[in-house]
């Protein structure tokens, strides 16, 4: 065994980090390390800041204007990012429909959508979850009804994440009631312009806004705007859940976070000292670290093993890590004792001085990242997988 | 023993939760708790008529009750509809008032015609009144009080503060100090209170002991309050698991999650039995052990209870619309206040020093 990176890779790692000293801005970053909401002018400056190095769609192969990176790479660069504080990519466009349509897409699709994601012409946004169909995805029930060359498109979508950035919207629409669920579903591309279409923001439990309903009444969409045959969207659907999921335990993240939390640490006192000397906390941290070290480990083992992920490793992934994330975020909150409680307004964080400005939205975001545990395939969904893989049933 | 309530807490109980349900619809609750004064007046003087105050306090200090189980009886009530009106803030302060017979402030806070708040905690003293850097001196205070529970709707300000090296309590007009005022994370509102030399009156000089049994008033008002929202939100997980149909059935019907509710279902059994305990200790010299023992579990359970609750519904526990969402708030935020589970945790292992036997 050797367990070390090689020079190639450590140099790619010294690439990476050089360019993000330079081009990352210090306001951007600084946004994100303190947990704020970040606005569409943020990301898309960002998306364009990277795409000068074709970095922007990281699992896209060259001649579609990605890096060509290998999992390796992807996840150096990855986890530099996270290093640095940098914004996430938004992935519906770059990590979602591209490779869809890389692997399912006609020459047309390709050729037509893939530059405009790689642009920023074009932001994208997921029309996966209906209010019925949540864990139970192929129970979906938005009907897309064939109408010569057009499908009229009825019914509600919801957990539309950032769709109130969005031009466009990609959807697993019903097109048949034959057989089973899972086989009359089609994937589909929506012009969000589309008369019919109606976006409604849901408030969520901190008081942010990323999510949205979408309702579709009788929009009218041409039959090439499906991707890959009718009734195959399941296939699809499934695609993009197993695919290149390297990023799935968010190792960069959560140790970014750890960091951080260690900081805070030793800025608050509590009992005349920093929280960081006491046992307690110290303990907690420890046992935190203990086992993100462990979970760095098996999601390099994931990488080094496999070209792709495996259904099971990367289930296992989602809900350790996920897990890990949300420990480090309760930590953090209980970091500031009564000093978490004030509504993280601007007054508060940047005018009254009651916590530290970098974590004044802990609880927050404490109350936020619950949704890791929840959606991309809640983990009761992913020990399911598990289960299926382990008993063979 | 007998474990059931006095006929006179179970009417108040039975009022009490009459007006809240009357009075604080969620959506009416979640409007009032992060707008304006982040309480709502007409709600505060409905208390006030039914002598919600009054059962805060003794016959003797100029109330009906001040017992632990009065305490008790009322915050799980507030409890069970996240009732963001400033009633902890007020309760420690009438505690207070009690302890150095201001019977006047008294009248009028149980008469709902003044609130005031009480503020102990600097940025650099959570936890520990020893950290107090406040002081008082030629009648004036100078200092910065954080997260002041209720400070925002208060006439009073009670502030711990030091003078002449003993923690004393003295009394501000609110008017007179400056006043920063917001909303909580799980609504409600509280203050910072800016002290730079604020005319005070001396209400003790010392009163550690009065501040201390005081805040215990507070933890085991937080922790009744704690097993009311905890109650309400099993209700609420227990109906929306039976009503949500994935897989062509209920999802109560999967074992994984019904094992699930059952474990927070225990944990909820055990909150309220350690509150029960603590009440019934509150007027014994137990009354620091068996508060901190209490609201060490409820921190606990409560963490337990929230994130389950959100889990389990999915992503309409993460939703500001559902009322769940707000329970689970409350829930994990107690947690906060006066103290969480290791501040508890430390002081149950120093009142119960293992290492020197009996």
């Amino acid at each position: 065994m050797d367990l070390n990176f090689t020079p190639e890779e450590e140099a790619f790692r010294e690439e990476v980090r050089t360019f993000l000293k330079d081009n990352l801005s210090e306001d951007l970053a600084t946004k994100v390390r303190n947990g704020r909401e970040l606005n569409k002018q943020d990301i898309e400056s960002w998306h364009a800041l990277l795409q000068t190095r074709s970095w922007l769609a990281a699992t896209w192969p060259e001649e579609y204007g990605g890096p060509g990176w290998n999992a390796v790479q992807r996840h150096i660069f990855e986890e530099e990012c996270a290093f640095a504080n940098a914004p996430r990519i938004v992935p519906f466009g770059l990590g979602m429909l591209g490779p869809v349509l890389i692997k399912f897409g006609t020459e047309e699709q390709k050729k037509t959508i893939l530059p405009r994601i790689l642009s920023g012409e074009d932001w994208w946004c997921q029309g996966y979850s209906e209010p019925g169909a949540g864990s139970d995805l192929a129970s979906l029930k938005t009907r897309a009804v064939r109408d010569g060359d057009d499908y009229i498109i009825n019914g509600q979508k919801t957990w539309t994440t950032l769709g109130q950035f969005a031009d466009k919207i990609f959807c697993l629409v019903r097109t048949s009631t034959e057989g089973k669920p899972q086989q009359g579903i089609s994937f589909v591309l929506v012009d969000l312009k589309t008369p019919g279409i109606e976006m409604r923001p849901i408030k969520l439990i901190e008081g942010g806004f990323e999510v949205n309903e979408v309702f579709f009444t009788d929009v009218r969409v041409p039959v090439s705007n499906r991707v890959g045959e009718e009734n195959q969207g399941w296939t699809i659907a499934k695609y993009l859940l197993g695919h290149e999921r390297t990023n799935i335990a968010g190792v960069g993240a959560s140790t970014e976070a750890l960091n951080q939390l260690k900081a805070l640490g030793r800025k608050v006192k509590r009992y005349g000292k920093p929280l960081a000397a006491d046992p307690l906390f110290a303990a907690r941290v420890a046992e935190v670290e203990i086992d993100l070290e462990a979970m760095r480990m098996t999601n390099l083992r994931m990488l080094f093993g496999t070209s792709d992920a495996q259904g099971s490793v990367s289930s296992m992934l989602k809900i350790k890590g996920t897990v890990i994330r949300q420990e480090i975020n309760d930590l953090a909150r209980r970091a500031l004792g009564p000093a978490a409680s004030p509504f993280p307004s601007e007054d508060v964080i940047g005018n009254y001085g009651i916590a530290p400005p970098e974590a004044a939205a802990n609880a927050a975001n404490y109350f936020n990242n619950r949704k890791l545990s929840i959606f991309g395939g809640s983990n009761e969904i992913q020990r399911n997988i598990i289960a299926k893989e382990t008993f063979g049933a | 023993m007998d474990f059931t309530p006095t006929d006179d807490r179970r009417m108040i109980a039975d009022s009490l939760r009459r007006f809240l349900s009357d009075t604080y619809p969620i959506e009416h609750r979640n409007k009032v708790a992060y707008d304006g004064a982040f309480h709502d007046p007409d709600g505060w003087a409905g208390l006030a008529e039914l002598g919600i105050m009054g059962a805060l306090v003794s016959e003797d200090d100029g109330g009906f009750g001040g017992a632990g189980f009065d305490i008790t009886t009322v915050f799980e009530e507030m409890g069970r509809k996240i009732c963001p009106e400033p009633l902890l803030a007020n309760l420690m302060a009438l505690r207070l008032y009690a302890a150095f017979g201001k019977s006047e402030r008294i009248e009028a806070i149980v008469a709902g015609s003044e609130r005031a708040a009480f503020a102990f905690d600097e940025s650099d003293s959570f936890g520990d009144l020893g950290e107090i850097s406040t002081t008082f001196e030629g009648g004036k205070l100078t200092g910065r009080k954080t997260v002041v529970y209720g400070g925002q709707a208060a006439d009073w300000i009670l502030v711990a503060a030091k003078s002449g090296g003993k923690l004393g309590l003295y009394e501000v007009k609110a008017s007179d100090a400056e006043v920063l005022a917001y909303p909580m994370i799980d609504g409600g509102g509280a203050a910072e209170i800016v002290l730079d030399g604020t005319p005070a009156e001396c209400v003790a000089e010392e009163a550690t002991d009065a501040i201390e049994a005081a805040l215990d008033a507070g933890r085991l008002a937080l922790c009744a309050e704690a097993v009311g929202a905890m109650d309400v939100l099993k209700e609420m997980t227990r109906d929306y698991l039976m009503q949500r149909q994935q897989f062509g059935r209920p999802i109560a019907l999967f074992q994984a999650l019904q094992h699930r509710l059952v474990d927070f279902s225990i944990e909820i059994e055990q909150a309220r039995s350690i509150v029960i305990h603590a009440g019934g200790k509150f007027e014994t010299e137990e009354r620091a052990l068996a508060v901190a023992k209490a609201k060490n579990l409820i921190g606990r359970a409560g963490k337990l209870v929230a994130e389950e609750a959100v889990q389990m519904h999915g992503g309409i526990g993460m939703t500001w619309e559902y009322a769940g969402s707000h329970y689970a708030k409350r829930l994990i935020m107690i947690d906060h206040q006066l103290g969480d589970t290791e501040d508890q945790l430390r002081k149950v292992m120093a009142l119960t020093d293992i290492s020197s036997a009996a």
